[in-house]
């Protein structure tokens, strides 16, 4: 009688904590808990009888990887209440500031994160001594995310710059041509990011989930668009209530989140490639085509190489967007107050990040909903793993715990996220 | 050759982002690797070395049973141990539940309270243990955490000036934002590290590196009333990252308290009328 538990108490290299508890007896699993223990800090309770101008500061403070995502979603919640829209410049600038974190969170998780696993390092700074180059790549991309972010924003983490109705202070024209020739050479980074993930090893595994993502009729997904899937969901971001519900399991300080009456989905950009292969830039398309990639992905261990891709969209666009830009008269355009609730969904790094306010007269949130992407992941995981080691379940405890942890790193989990979430448990009886 | 000294990373109730600021460093980051031992830093690997550990840096704050027995552990394995940020300096934006029924909280986020286990209060780490030194920062600042990591090497004190944000736009040559264009700013009161970021960008600081030594709240929130700008506003402005650090709690305390009184004048006014 053989039986194995795999226990992770604290996985590492994901952003946040969180735990993995997998009990296999007589070589079958019977149990797979992703638990997440970050302790919860309730933003959803405590942003009421606060002012619509402090949700995208307050917000932010969610996540310290991801930010913009978050200044990302309350603005355009806010302003959907108040009944406004951003265009032109402004409407550009935002696209960019979220290229710039797309380009900082990617690099961080492809080579910090996720790479080693693939090269068999317990971390990039160990992965460093024997592949200088690539880790310094990586951390040279990383930079150049960070500094677009820094320029617009004003700081990499928990920038200041953003607000309803636009930016504080929007840049000259000289400043942003000052990122050109760095965003080249990220291009360039990309273009050998792409070719170095798709080289690496991947176990045969596809999953035939349900993808979610924006979809806009004319781009690439970052700020706007319809919330549309693979299998027939196709709507607009007020209808998200509707459709999506989020229960609360016991193992867990995050919520999990279903689509109403279906099967597992996901979200991140093995959903947003899958949607809107079409919207990429020529170079990203043939990049990943020579990568190998079909316009349809279904194997999660390669999101490595679908984030590389995204990567050099993101590179691609911010060069386009600097290139188009004049810098507009007004950092901002004015509001007025009305009590309603607005509704926000934009693409974080790891998915579809969905914000909801209710305001009052006076500008004052009386009600706030928001649903953080790996919290909508979180059963997506767990039904990967309850595939995925039954295929691996000879290995010794060691080995399979490994591809256990990598397996989860596939969605770059943000458990700080999703507790506004992770711990490995693997029990043999 | 002596022996490399080791540092570990700690996480409590945060968003990450200040141990992030150390991946952050991008180009400093493998010359401390090659400097320092990073025994312990799950955010970026999965090798683990026993403590002790010659410096322990913390982040997040203390909010569950588990975090405040944790915490004492961490101290009882650390030769310094350092906090860096609002949350593990001052509580952080989570302790804004201090001022409310943690209860009504639990319920309003998630459908089955009884699955959460939590304290009635965020605290800061110094609630629970010696702190040797405090960074602070809503985010900190990376070159002041660098500092740090210098100072701690050639065993001397970290050059972290305590005075305000306003020496730090004076010396960059920012214009006062309040005097000249009527905007509130907490630059005032509020500790330097941000290099005057926000007042830079056009905008009032929001105090995200919480209280300088002795600030003059009262002063400046009669300042700002007389800007036009309400009791309830001033209240939210000094309750926000470092709303449970003692003067800024104080200081929204009376603006609520005075907001009060002037509705129950108002309400007489109208009574006698």
């Amino acid at each position: 009688m053989k039986s194995k538990t795999i226990k992770v108490d604290y996985l590492s290299r994901i952003e946040g904590e969180g735990s993995l508890f997998v009990k296999i007896k007589d070589n079958r699993l019977t149990d797979v808990k992703l638990k997440i223990f970050e302790p919860p800090r309730f933003f959803e309770a405590f942003l009421r009888g606060r002012s619509f101008h402090e949700a995208p500061d307050i917000t932010a403070r969610i996540c310290g990887i991801c930010p913009i995502a978050y200044q990302m979603s309350a603005v355009h919640a806010v302003e959907d209440a108040l009944g406004i829209h951003i265009d032109g410049q402004l409407r550009a600038l935002r696209r960019l500031i979220y290229c710039g974190e797309w380009i900082e969170s990617h690099a961080l998780h492809i080579y910090m994160l996720h790479a080693p696993d693939f090269l068999g390092y317990e971390s990039a700074i160990h992965m460093a001594k024997d592949y200088p180059d690539i880790v310094q790549r990586g951390l040279r991309l990383k930079k150049t995310g960070n500094e677009v972010v820094a320029l617009l924003g004003g700081r990499e983490i928990h920038p200041i710059n953003v607000r309803t109705g636009g930016f504080y202070k929007v840049p000259s024209k000289q400043e942003l041509l000052q990122l050109s020739e760095k965003l080249k050479s990220a291009r360039d980074a990309a273009l050998e990011t792409v070719r170095w993930t798709a080289s690496l090893d991947f176990p045969d595994f596809e999953q035939d989930y349900e993808y979610v993502a924006l979809r806009h009729s004319a781009e690439y997904p970052f700020n706007e668009g319809r919330i549309v899937s693979n299998k027939g969901l196709d709507i607009p971001v007020h209808e998200y209530d509707d459709c999506f519900t989020e229960e609360h399991v016991q193992h867990s300080n995050a919520l999990h989140s279903v689509i109403k009456g279906r099967q597992t989905y996901l979200v991140g950009p093995l959903a947003r490639y899958n949607l809107n292969f079409d919207h990429l830039s020529p170079l990203s398309q043939e990049a990943a085509r020579s990568a190998g990639l079909s316009n349809v992905c279904r194997n999660p261990f390669k999101s490595i190489v679908v984030r590389s891709v995204e990567i050099l969209y993101a590179c691609d666009e911010a060069l386009r967007i600097i290139e188009q830009y004049e810098k507009p008269d007004k950092p901002a355009i004015e509001v007025q107050l009305r009590s309603a609730t607005g509704y926000g969904c934009t693409e974080a790094p790891r998915g579809i990040l969905y914000h909801r306010y209710s305001i009052d007269n006076n500008g004052i949130i009386r009600d706030a909903k928001i649903v953080p992407p790996t919290s909508q992941n979180q059963k997506a995981i767990e039904n990967d793993l309850r595939e995925f080691i039954p295929k691996y379940i000879e290995l010794p405890r060691e080995q399979l715990t490994l591809k256990c942890e990598q397996a989860v790193r596939n969605y770059d989990p943000c458990i700080s996220c999703a507790t506004h979430f992770l711990k490995l448990t693997l029990e043999n009886e | 050759m002596k022996k490399k000294p080791t540092l570990a990373i700690w996480k409590f109730a945060s968003c990450d982002g200040c141990q992030l600021s150390l991946l952050d460093c991008e180009d400093e980051l493998l010359t401390i690797a090659g400097r320092i031992t990073i025994a312990k830093f799950l955010e970026a690997s999965r090798a683990v070395i026993k403590g002790p550990y010659d410096i322990s840096l913390v982040e997040g704050s203390i909010t569950t049973p588990h975090d405040a027995e944790q915490i004492q552990k961490v101290r009882h394995i650390s030769r310094f141990l350092v906090t860096i940020g609002a949350c593990a300096t001052a509580g952080g934006i989570q302790s804004l539940r201090n001022f409310k029924d943690v209860k009504e909280f639990i319920s309003l986020v998630y459908a089955r309270p009884h699955y959460i286990d939590t304290l009635d209060k965020s605290t800061p780490i110094a609630d629970h243990v010696h702190v040797d030194f405090e960074l602070h920062g809503c985010p900190i600042n990376k070159f002041q955490l660098l500092e740090l990591i210098s100072a701690f090497l050639h065993e001397r004190k970290p050059n972290i000036p305590p005075h305000s944000v306003c020496i730090e736009c004076k010396r960059r040559g920012t214009v006062c934002l309040l005097v000249s264009q009527g905007i509130p700013c907490l630059g005032p009161v509020t500790h330097a590290g941000c290099n005057a970021l926000c007042p830079s960008y056009n905008r009032g600081c929001y105090g995200c590196y919480g209280p300088m030594e002795t600030p003059n709240t009262a002063a400046l929130s009669s300042w700002f009333n007389r800007l036009g700008i309400s009791n309830d506003n001033l209240a939210r402005l000094f309750s926000t990252f470092y709303a449970s650090s003692e003067p800024f709690r104080k200081e929204s305390e009376a603006r609520m308290m005075n907001n009060q009184e002037i509705t129950v004048q108002e309400q007489k006014k109208k009574n006698s009328k």
